[in-house]
């Protein structure tokens, strides 16, 4: 399998390690928005047969953690996007 | 009266080692000093303009670049190691952190590494069976973070027959063994 990295351009998978959904970016408060919240962003997971969005993270390249659009059932990458560029996007600051 | 302390190399020796297989060299480098540098949150412009004035290059991502008295090759968004020479810039991060403030974050990391340089004609046939960089069609100045026989490397082209390694210090000889080996099998 081949991630075309926004950088880098394609690169082998085997230079990348899975971490999984990436709904983990958008970790709850813990002091604030409640135990159930927390459980939910710990815990519950979709496991969805057709576009996913996954975190990967380029441990032999650069060191990035990326988005990739990804869809289970055909292995098709659908979009390869920079992590911090999606946290951005969605208003974080760091 | 006490010995006077020396350096070791990367491989435990007073002098840096030189082996040559066949038509490969491997040269273990001890006088090129190392750091990291990286741009401060939301300081790029700033970085930019005073590694210029200094003349130390930043260059593109997966590039290398070389300049008077600095060499520099991209690692990852934002971040460089800057390569300069040893009996010069022994305290290379102590030279370089006043040239740019408080506006970039620098590591020193010449001990970090081990540098070997590899010579030959061509290396193409040495390095497609060590690391998946695809030497045959990287252009001079390619810089990659690559893994060769499960250690972390960074790989520059310099040349069809010149490239720079940098392997982690404390795998030197397990790095030098699997480029020996290699080296082997073709000569």
């Amino acid at each position: 399998m081949i991630i075309n990295h926004p950088i880098l351009g394609p690169r082998d998978a085997q230079e990348f390690v899975y971490l999984g959904d990436a709904a983990l970016i958008n970790r709850p408060d813990g002091m604030t928005a409640g135990i159930e919240a927390f459980h939910d962003y710990l815990y519950v997971r979709d496991n969805p047969a057709g576009e996913h969005r996954e975190l990967w993270y380029h441990e032999q390249g650069d060191r990035s953690w990326l988005v990739v659009t990804r869809n289970t059932v055909t292995h098709e990458i659908i979009k390869v996007e920079l992590a911090r560029d999606v946290a951005k996007a969605a208003g974080r600051t760091k | 009266m006490a010995e006077p302390l020396h350096a070791l190399t990367a491989l435990g020796h007073a002098a840096p080692k030189t082996v040559t297989i066949g038509a490969v060299s491997i040269i273990e480098r001890f006088d090129v000093a190392l750091a990291s540098l990286a741009i401060r949150k939301g300081r790029e412009a700033e970085v930019r303009a005073l590694a210029a004035k200094a003349g130390l290059p930043l260059p593109d991502p997966a590039r290398f670049a070389a300049g008077p008295s600095f060499s520099a090759f991209w690692v990852a968004p934002d971040m460089w190691f800057v390569e300069a020479d040893h009996s010069t810039h022994e305290d290379i991060a102590g030279a370089l952190k006043p040239l740019f403030g408080d506006a970039a974050s620098i590591t020193e990391q010449t001990d970090a590494w081990v540098r070997f340089d590899l010579r030959a004609e061509d290396l193409q046939g040495l390095l497609e069976r060590l690391s998946n960089v695809d030497f045959a069609r990287a252009a001079d100045g390619f810089a990659s973070r690559t893994v060769i026989e499960h250690i972390g490397c960074y790989l520059i082209r310099h040349g069809a027959g010149s490239v720079t390694l940098y392997g982690p210090r404390s795998s030197a000889a397990s790095l030098l063994h699997a480029l020996e080996v290699t080296a082997h099998s073709i000569a």
